[in-house]
């Protein structure tokens, strides 16, 4: 049971569409039936709690699961080009590998590849312009290990970016990330779907960096979605019927709060809070 | 019956002194190898473990050729592999592995100076066999109180540190914030694996004290995920290869090549790999895939 | 030293510093340090099984460099892959001491094919050494790129079609193929080092993955070059200069990085 999708855009027209996908592992439901769509360099955020089957979904959408019952349908017209960028939630860069932010996003191009990728000129270039698009040509050339967290987060991004995908996924990109990185991330990502018409597909516990550029919200909780805008998901209605239990929403200073009422949840919706409680802004 | 057990068992196995000799230390080694290798395994510290068994191989054998006990020489040497470890190692499994086989090989590449210079100035090679792998056989009675120390202090060290060595070996984050002392802990940890390997190296020879140490505990943790259950379960499977291992290289007297007798290091390794398999596919078939 | 009965190991050296140091890039590149020192200790028992049954020590030396690879990969793909490599050399080395058992007139070769000799190659085994050298180089210069990527990151390289345990199978075969060129020269207990010190410390000098994997390659002839002459001029074995000069390339790369941080 689901609440289905409020507002969607015209499947035809989808640059993703998933149908009912439905995921059992070991007796268990961890996705229930989620349907939504998502448009054409819309910018989408996966929202749930830890475990309520974000990483799950995106690796279905990945083909790296294959889900019980239901599909994911890639396409629409003018969607030629390009498959799917990912950028993982889990990745170790070494301190001393060697290896600059440039080499990492030179793979994302042509990796796949076998053998040495010639020097062009072409390539390059392609290489740049992708830096420039995501504000990392300043550390390009320094070592990938020894960036921090966000500068980091944006070379994979470039890296996701430059195969020309028409949707990019990205599994938690602001888990670690302090507050000021956090939102510089986002704005990259705003910004290169919009001048790109690129989809973005993000996961993430926490909306509310995401709050200001959200076209579209999945909100999952124990499998299920609720999915449509901001204004018609995030709210105490749905949330209570998604969840099966009560759930208040508050709208602090601009901020989303959701917090679980007391009984037998272990849903950690009181993270978005702030450890332990409501935080007021 | 009789006749079955005739046949599993040669004639005078139970009687023959250096069998007996044999059975006990080497079953106190095994009991001490699985407690210890069970934290290994957990701490991904297989590497390190084989390392200090190679090592190990060096000290023994310039203990042997100055006189004394290859156990003396196995510890000292063990035991400062451990302390290099610890001082050249990054916290980071990554950089602690490249660091092990720094230090390995420069150990190593000594060891084979040291043998090459003994060999050209005093003819010795026979000895290099039974310091890689072991004389349990002809094991000297005299060692019997070393070996039972040694083992008990490793003991000791796993035992009174249960807890804080679980935690930090599962979770160095979580152990910090709870205010162990990881580094510390580390240490001592060293030390104890340091003295396992030694005496398995006496028993399977250093070269292979890593079968003993990481077999038993690795499938144990494929049955079972308590980790007081794991100690006991690594302790009887690392206890019935040890001593099914002898009694396969006292039966293999009378097998071909007849009246030469096939290592008990190679019996103990085989069955360890044997209980490792199959604990990883019994393991499997309950979780239910 | 340069006689012409020694050119054949000066060529050997060559091929040896060569491969070790290219494959040594990736196995420092991701972390196997472990598994390098593994394959080639495992293939000990090929050489003694070998001898034994009277076939060439390099068919010995390949056939369970590749077998115990494959065993690695096979059992590390599920559970955990260290306990795999650990279990795999280990047995290996079992069988070794059962063969080793079985011949008693040994002693010189069980020390060479342990420790290394100048002359490890002889003239008639240095053509299928230099063509499975090439072999292996080959195949690396192939795969350089999907390597590259899955060592890196093999989430997004799995995401792209590049199979993290395939890249793997594929890494062990080239990992078998260095040990069983590079073995008989600088002997199965020490090549390991050849393939992570000269690599460990090139990274240290670049962060471009080409340079660090010529930088490699250019270690691993300085080391190599200077173990044969120093082992032909003092009879000391080649793989203690191997060890040495190995450790020697890891300390001048930690050094450098520790100076520049200082700076």
């Amino acid at each position: 049971m689901t609440d289905g999708t409020l507002t969607a855009a015209e499947p035809r027209e989808a640059t993703l569409s998933a149908e009912a996908v439905t995921v059992r592992l070991g007796g268990r439901s961890i996705l229930d039936e989620v349907s939504f769509t998502i448009g054409r360099g819309e910018f989408t955020g996966l929202i749930g709690a830890n475990g309520a089957g974000k990483t799950t979904l995106l690796r279905v959408i990945l083909g790296l699961q294959a889900p019980t019952a239901g599909r994911i349908r890639l396409g629409g017209p003018g969607h030629a080009r390009g498959g799917i960028g990912y950028v993982p939630q889990k990745f170790l860069l070494e301190q001393d590998m060697p290896l600059r932010g440039r080499d990492l996003v030179g793979l994302g191009l042509d990796g796949h590849r076998l053998g040495f990728a010639l020097p062009s000129r072409r390539r390059a270039a392609l290489v740049e312009e992708m830096l420039e698009a995501v504000g990392a040509g300043r550390f390009a050339d320094a070592r990938v290990g020894r960036l921090s967290g966000g500068e980091q987060q944006r070379i994979l991004i470039a890296h996701a970016l430059i195969s020309r995908p028409r949707l990019l996924l990205l599994d938690e990109p602001l888990a670690n990330l302090d507050l000021p990185s956090a939102q510089e991330v986002v704005r990259v990502l705003s910004r290169v779907s919009r001048e790109q018409q690129i989809a973005i597909l993000i996961s993430a516990h926490e909306m509310n960096p995401l709050l200001p550029v959200m076209d579209r919200v999945v909100y999952l909780a124990g499998g299920r979605a609720a999915t449509g805008t901001v204004e018609e998901v995030v709210r105490s209605e749905v949330l209570t019927r998604l969840y099966g239990h009560h759930v208040d929403v508050l709208r602090v200073h601009g901020r989303v709060i959701v917090v679980a009422g007391t009984g037998q949840d272990e849903h950690p919706a009181a993270e978005e809070a702030g450890a332990g409680g409501v935080e007021i802004v | 019956m009789a006749g079955v057990l005739h046949t599993l068992v040669e004639p005078g196995f139970f009687s023959d002194s250096a069998v007996q000799l044999a059975l006990v230390v080497g079953g106190v080694v095994a009991l001490v190898a699985a407690a210890v290798g069970v934290f290994t395994v957990l701490r991904g510290q297989a590497f390190a473990g084989d390392a200090l068994g190679h090592m190990g191989a060096a000290g023994g054998s310039s203990a042997y050729l100055i006189g004394l006990a290859p156990l003396w020489g196995f510890v000292a040497v063990a035991l400062a592999a451990a302390g290099l470890m610890e001082m050249v190692g990054i916290q980071r499994a990554r950089g602690r592995d490249l660091a092990t086989g720094i230090v390995l090989g420069a150990g190593l590449g000594l060891a084979a100076l040291f043998l090459y210079l003994d060999t050209t100035h005093s003819g010795t090679a026979g000895a290099t066999g039974t310091i890689l792998v072991g004389s349990i056989f002809t094991l000297d009675p005299a060692i019997l109180p070393a070996a039972l120390a040694l083992g008990a202090i490793a003991l000791i060290i796993v035992i009174a540190l249960f807890r804080p060595l679980l935690l930090s070996s599962i979770s160095p984050e979580l152990a910090v914030a709870r205010g162990i002392p990881v580094r510390a802990v580390g240490i001592l940890y060293l030390i104890a694996m340091a003295v396992a390997v030694a005496l398995c190296a006496v028993t399977i020879g250093a070269i292979l004290s890593t079968a003993l140490l990481i077999g038993p505990g690795a499938a144990a943790l494929a049955l079972t995920n308590r980790p007081g259950r794991a100690v006991a379960l690594a302790g009887v499977i690392g206890l019935a290869a040890t001593w099914l291992g002898v009694l396969l290289a006292y039966d293999s007297y009378y097998w071909p090549p007849l009246h030469h007798g096939w290592p008990v290091s190679f019996f103990v390794v085989a069955l360890v790999l044997i209980a490792y398999l199959g604990a990883r596919a019994g393991g499997r078939r309950r979780v239910g895939g | 030293m340069f006689s012409a009965f020694m050119v054949n190991a000066w060529i050997v050296a060559t091929i040896v510093a060569v491969v070790g140091g290219a494959v040594g890039f990736f196995v420092v590149l991701r972390g196997s340090a472990f598994v390098a020192h593994a394959v080639p200790n495992g293939s000990f028992a090929g050489a003694a099984a070998a001898a034994l049954v009277g076939i060439s020590t390099l068919v010995g030396l390949g056939v369970f460099a590749l077998g115990g690879a494959l065993g690695i990969g096979l059992l590390g793909r599920r559970g955990r892959p260290e306990v795999a490599t650990a279990l795999t050399l280990v047995f290996m080395l079992a069988l070794g001491a059962l063969f080793l058992g079985f011949t008693t007139e040994y002693g010189p070769e069980i020390y060479s094919l342990l420790f290394g000799e100048v002359l490890g190659v002889s003239s008639a085994a240095l053509a299928p050494t230099a063509g499975l050298a090439a072999a292996t180089l080959a195949g690396l210069a192939l795969l350089y790129r999907p390597l590259l990527f899955s060592s890196v990151l093999p989430e997004s390289g799995r995401a792209r079609g590049v199979s993290a345990f395939g890249i793997e199978l594929c890494f062990l075969m080239v990992v078998a193929a260095a040990t069983t060129v590079t073995v008989p020269v600088v002997g199965t207990a020490l090549i390991f080092s050849l393939m992570i010190g000269p690599a460990a410390g090139a990274r240290a000098f670049t962060a471009r993955p080409h340079l660090a994997l010529a930088l490699s390659m250019a270690f691993a002839l300085v080391t190599v070059w200077a173990a044969i002459a120093l082992s032909y001029e003092s009879g000391w074995p080649v793989g203690f200069f191997v060890g040495a000069g190995s450790a020697a390339a890891y300390v001048c790369g930690r050094g450098w990085t520790l100076a520049r941080r200082r700076v």
